[in-house]
């Protein structure tokens, strides 16, 4: 019954389903399995393995850890404590709109608390919790035994904590952000803004995102290249799925916010006016470049919760998902959709009616995937058993939320109702109709899912259901009538309202639930806590699930798997394979080498490619993210001169990094079952780095597409003054563009060659086209501070400096491994990295230059 | 029309919904035809709420044979199609009626700053008149307002009788609304706008009289 394909779509167990389940390509997947190695004692194996991959003793070991299971789980934990935080900051707000005239906050402290609780709940809660979850799951899920960059987890998790501290720091001394969680600018402008309210979110958050890039790059190459071998991606489980989606967003989605935080930075700091109307520039590319961002952001936060969903409904209704392939469909056509429905925030600011209509309509057909899904789950349920434990409870607390949350989203997406209730409580009720009923339900129903593997222990009965029953009561009594509320007019972000006396019964209602509310999240960390402390010793496999997360011991061991799953293990209850795998008869086991592996397989068909090996614990990412909070807080200081130079460090230290990629030790290949021999990743043709560089440039790319659409909007949409002549002086002006883009081109042609020479020749060509903009900056182009044009020129010229200055540090760094002799023509090294970021930087130089000329010429 | 406004003014009173804020007490076409695709897209969602309540609930019982396009396809595809393509059709239909056009609607301008608002409309004698906090529009007849912003982005709003629009600096928004009867309406920011947003409020006067004389202090109605 249970096959190679059922895998991820729930184990048959009392299948009612008329479908037949497709056997024929797990037939052919089980016999193309790789074969069985010896079984081994294991124990032996436990201790061979846990010594490899064990973090080190004591809070040393906390501080260099970097396993994808302590970091997943810290992510989580350290989310949930913000999550505590933002819901005590909206305690504050319900208590001050609880009556007219709430005498308890003043309006600047008021206008930090909503903007802070905003800022929190989205960058610091939600985002982090799904990287999280993503982080700590899919490596088990997968059947592997850490994420492809373990150092870039912990970097990532550590600019996290530092920049989300940075910005509760500046709560406590009541300088926080108070220009609401979109920061609409000139609002946050220096004029409007000064002080350093508006740089904390500014460089806070941008410094936060680090972890998003970081975790959407690795969660993308950990999808793509690590899941046991034979299983295929058209077969992997459906969370898989869901978090391959948001990576993908994320990794599309996030450059347009960095991008306009930095312009929002530039224009805060060096008076460089890309939003200033006086000057050329619009306040509506911030918009734009917000809510380019802004929108997918609410699927990033909405997808991994369905994917969760997508794993424990099946489960709890002991049955197989229906409309697996639907389901695919409808994540793909989300992320697709979402990215053409950002203007949906913008229906008031006085946009061509054309435009409104368009934007109107994809903004109501992005419901349609999410119906798919939705109806899927109910048919689900429908063929299956729905069984009433706790999890469930929270998925049905779903389906009654999200899909009213669902409903007023789609009510907001038509535009003459959105003129009324844009920017009102019903906003309010309706965001948290998605994003609780969306995010916060599902993920207790993961917590309480997947708890046991975290703990490997029993959840204290009783404590979990009253608490359901208390954040349902509490969060429909809080936001339902908070609907009324916006439609008698009552705007969002108000702290007083005197003459508005029809206002104060509903108010006063919310402001009680809410507390209701919060006694109910109150109650749901005490039963996570119980269980904890007190829970009884759960069994292996307590929901009798199919996927790989369950074979494995509870809790969980720091390497997941003593021997990896294959083609084989994938087709059985997590029960009858368990022992197989911790007796090492599955690939590539224990760590018979002294050092961390895992397999890597092809993207398609995950067919074994090579073995990967893993840097071990350090505390490279603690001191490297350290050294950027320091050019962080120097920003924010106003020490500009000084926070340059404190990029010298951020240098010297991801040098350092990238020297422990270089091949060395024992390079011979390895064998991962009986004859089958695999080359180490340092000789492979295609290692997870180059997968997770070429991640990291489609981020890069649309950081760059960004700036570009900038100067689009300007010279085409913005209303203002048009820029004062260019003042260059032209022969000198086309020299240097042309020894910039000879000598980026020439170091691009010499990059396809692997010689010590090619690269000092390499290096010496980047630094020449560096000077010659630098150059063409100083002394041709016009000053910035003029006109919002030549501000983001500016920018663009920044934008191609570090581009190569970056690619001359790599063929420098690629030099050094030819004269220490660490690399040849087997075994690459940096080299295809250069090359890679070589070509990246030569095709950015060209597309500027030529925009430029034709801006120049047009 | 007039009769429909009334009946459900009527029953908004018995439930409490009044208030010179509301937009479901409309005092002009334009906000009445959006209170109507309000009570239209309530009715509708109380209906879907309500069916999938159904559905979940009857899922809870014992597993049965169910085919999988009737979900993925029938539900998720077409019911949802249907329902939101007929929804888009009666928005765009509407949107359609309350759009500013170019008819020759008297204009106004509304110049909004950190914190208050400066109206401008035509004198008897044909000379600009600027007043505070209290913008003067003809009743009956359509009114276009066209709005500026002296520093950052707020937001023109009267619920009772239009939509809001954003006051951004460097741009001229026009919004569109039209007043039944003369009177008095209230209106307010509905963009944050830092310190002084909550309390950034102001009157409207709908005069039977255009252009109105303001020396009599609005007595006229
Ligand atoms: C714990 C229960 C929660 C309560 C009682 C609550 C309450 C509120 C209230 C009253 C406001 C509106 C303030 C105003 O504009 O007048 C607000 C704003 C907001 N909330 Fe919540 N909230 C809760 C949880 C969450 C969660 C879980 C999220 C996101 C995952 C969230 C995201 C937001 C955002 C983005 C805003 C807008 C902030 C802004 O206007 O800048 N909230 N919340
Ligand atoms: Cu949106
Ligand atoms: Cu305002």
């Amino acid at each position: 019954m249970a096959t190679g394909s059922d895998i991820g779509r729930g184990r048959g167990m009392t299948d009612t389903t008329s479908r037949p389940i497709d056997t024929s390509a797990a037939q052919g997947a089980i016999s193309a399995d790789l074969p069985r190695n010896p079984p081994q004692p294991a124990l032996g194996l436990h201790r061979e393995l846990s010594k490899v991959w064990a973090n080190d003793r004591g809070l040393w070991g906390q501080i260099t850890a970097v396993n994808h299971t302590t970091l997943g789980l810290r992510f989580m934990a350290t989310a949930f404590v913000f999550f505590a935080i933002g819901g005590i900051l909206s305690m504050l707000i319900r208590a001050q709109l609880a009556t007219p005239q709430g005498a308890f906050l003043d309006t600047e402290l008021y206008n930090q608390i909503f903007t802070m609780h905003g800022s929190i709940m989205m960058f610091l809660f939600a985002i982090p919790m799904l990287e999280g979850l993503g982080i700590w799951l899919l490596p088990k899920l997968l059947g592997t035994r850490d994420m492809a960059f373990p150092r870039l987890t912990a970097l990532g998790y550590w600019c996290y904590l530092f920049g989300g501290l940075i910005m509760l720091t500046a709560l406590l001394f009541g300088v926080a952000p108070h220009d609401g969680w979109f920061m609409y600018t000139p609002l946050s402008s220096a004029q409007h803004s000064p002080g350093i309210n508006a740089d904390v979110w500014l460089l806070g958050v941008t410094f936060v995102e680090i972890s998003a890039i970081a975790a959407a790059v690795e969660i993308t190459v950990t999808i793509l290249r690590q899941r046991a071998p034979g299983m295929k991606l058209t077969e992997m489980p459906l969370f898989a799925w869901y978090m391959l989606g948001t990576s993908a967003m994320m990794l599309v989605g996030f450059p347009p916010l960095i991008a306009g935080s930095v312009l929002l930075e530039l224009e805060r700091a060096f008076d460089w006016p890309f939003f200033d109307p006086a000057r050329g520039g619009d306040p509506l590319l911030w918009q734009h470049l917000f809510w380019l961002f802004g929108h997918p952001e609410v699927y990033i936060i909405f997808l991994p919760a369905a994917g969760a969903m997508s794993m424990i409904i099946p489960v709890m209704c002991r049955t197989t998902i229906l409309g697996y392939g639907a389901i695919v469909a409808a994540v793909l056509g989300l992320v697709f959709l979402s990215f053409g429905l950002w203007v949906h925030h913008m229906f008031t600011v006085g946009i061509p009616h054309m435009a409104l209509a368009f934007f109107s309509a994809a903004s109501v057909l992005v419901a349609v995937p999410t119906a798919v899904q939705v109806f899927a789950w109910i048919g689900t349920m429908w063929k299956g058993h729905p069984q009433l434990h706790l999890p469930m409870y929270h998925i049905l607390g779903f389906f009654l939320t999200f899909v009213m949350g669902g409903l007023t989203g789609v009510m907001l997406a038509i535009v003459p109702f959105n003129w009324q209730a844009h920017d009102t409580a019903f906003v309010t009720a309706h965001l948290h109709y998605v994003l609780i009923g969306g995010f916060v339900f599902p993920m207790m129903a993961a917590a309480s899912y997947w708890m046991p593997l975290i703990s490997g222990k029993q959840r204290v009965k009783g404590l979990g259901e009253a608490a359901f029953w208390v954040i349902l009561l509490g969060f429909h009594g809080t936001f339902f009538i908070m609907h009324l509320t916006g439609l008698l007019g009552m705007p969002r972000r108000i702290d007083v309202y005197p003459d508005n006396p029809e206002w104060i019964w509903l108010n006063l209602t919310s402001s009680i639930f809410s507390f209701v509310l919060t006694i109910g999240f109150a109650m749901f960390a005490l039963d996570m806590i119980l269980q904890l402390l007190l829970g009884k010793r759960e069994r292996r496999d307590p929901w009798s699930a199919p996927t790989l997360q369950w074979a494995m011991p509870l809790p969980t061991p720091s390497y997941n798997f003593a021997s990896l799953p294959t083609a084989r293990h994938l087709a059985r209850d997590a029960d009858s394979v368990i022992l197989q795998l911790a007796r090492g008869e599955g690939a590539l086991a224990g760590a018979p080498r002294d050092r961390r592996e895992l397999l890597v397989t092809s993207v398609g068909a995950a067919k074994p490619d090579h073995v990967a090996i893993l840097p071990g614990n350090t505390a490279l990412p603690l001191l490297l993210s350290a050294s950027i909070g320091i050019f962080v807080l120097l920003m924010l200081a106003g020490l500009y001169g000084l926070a340059g130079a404190a990029l010298a460090p951020v240098s010297i230290l991801i040098w350092y990094w990238a020297r422990g990629m270089t091949p060395q030790g024992d390079l011979r290949p390895v064998e991962i079952a009986p004859d089958l021999v695999l080359p180490v990743s340092h000789r492979a043709t295609q290692s997870l780095g180059q997968t997770g560089l070429i991640a990291f440039l489609v981020a890069n790319g649309t950081l760059f597409a960004s700036l570009l659409f900038g100067l689009a909007f300007l010279s085409v949409v913005t209303p203002g003054p048009t820029p004062p002549p260019a003042e260059a002086n032209t022969p000198a002006t086309l020299f240097g563009i042309a020894v910039l883009s000879l000598s980026s081109v020439l170091a691009t042609l010499i990059s396809r060659r692997f010689s010590q020479q090619a690269a000092f020749a390499g290096a010496l060509f980047n630094l020449v086209g560096l000077a010659a903009i630098v150059l063409l900056a100083l002394t041709q182009m016009d000053n910035p501070t003029i006109h919002a044009r030549d501000a983001l020129r500016a920018a663009m010229a920044g934008y191609l400096a570090l581009h190569l200055l970056t690619a001359a540090g790599m063929a420098a760094f690629t030099y050094v491994q030819f004269a220490r002799s660490e690399i040849n023509p087997t075994t690459g090294g940096a080299f295809p990295a250069w090359r890679a970021w070589q070509s990246y930087t030569v095709a950015v130089t060209l597309i500027a230059l030529v925009v430029l000329i034709g801006q120049e010429v047009g | 029309m007039r009769k429909r406004c009334i009946i459900v003014a009527a029953a908004l009173l018995l439930t409490g919904c009044d208030g010179n804020l509301s937009t479901l007490t409309p005092a002009g076409p334009v906000a009445s035809e959006i209170a109507l695709l309000w009570w239209i897209m309530l009715a509708g969602s109380g209906a879907i709420t309500i069916l999938m309540i159904v559905l979940v609930s009857l899922s809870l019982g014992r597993p049965r044979a169910t085919s999988v396009r009737f979900w993925t396809h029938g539900m998720g595809l077409a019911f949802s199609m249907v329902i939101l393509t007929s929804l888009l059709a009666v928005g765009l239909w509407i949107g359609e009626r309350i759009l500013p056009r170019d008819d020759g609607a008297v204009a106004v301008q509304a110049h909004a700053w950190q914190w208050g608002w400066t109206f401008t409309h035509e004198g008897p004698d044909g000379v600009p008149v600027e007043t505070d906090d209290m913008i003067h529009i003809p009743a009956v007849e359509p009114v276009d307002v066209l709005i500026t912003s002296e520093d950052v982005i707020h937001a023109f709003w009267v619920p009772q009788l239009a939509g809001k629009m954003d006051a951004i600096p460097g741009r001229t928004n026009r919004a569109r609304l039209q007043a039944d009867e003369p009177g008095q309406y209230e209106g307010l920011c509905a963009e944050f706008c830092g310190i002084g947003h909550a309390r950034m409020r102001f009157s409207v006067q709908a005069h039977a009289t255009w252009p109105p004389d303001l020396t009599s202090d609005g007595a006229e109605e």
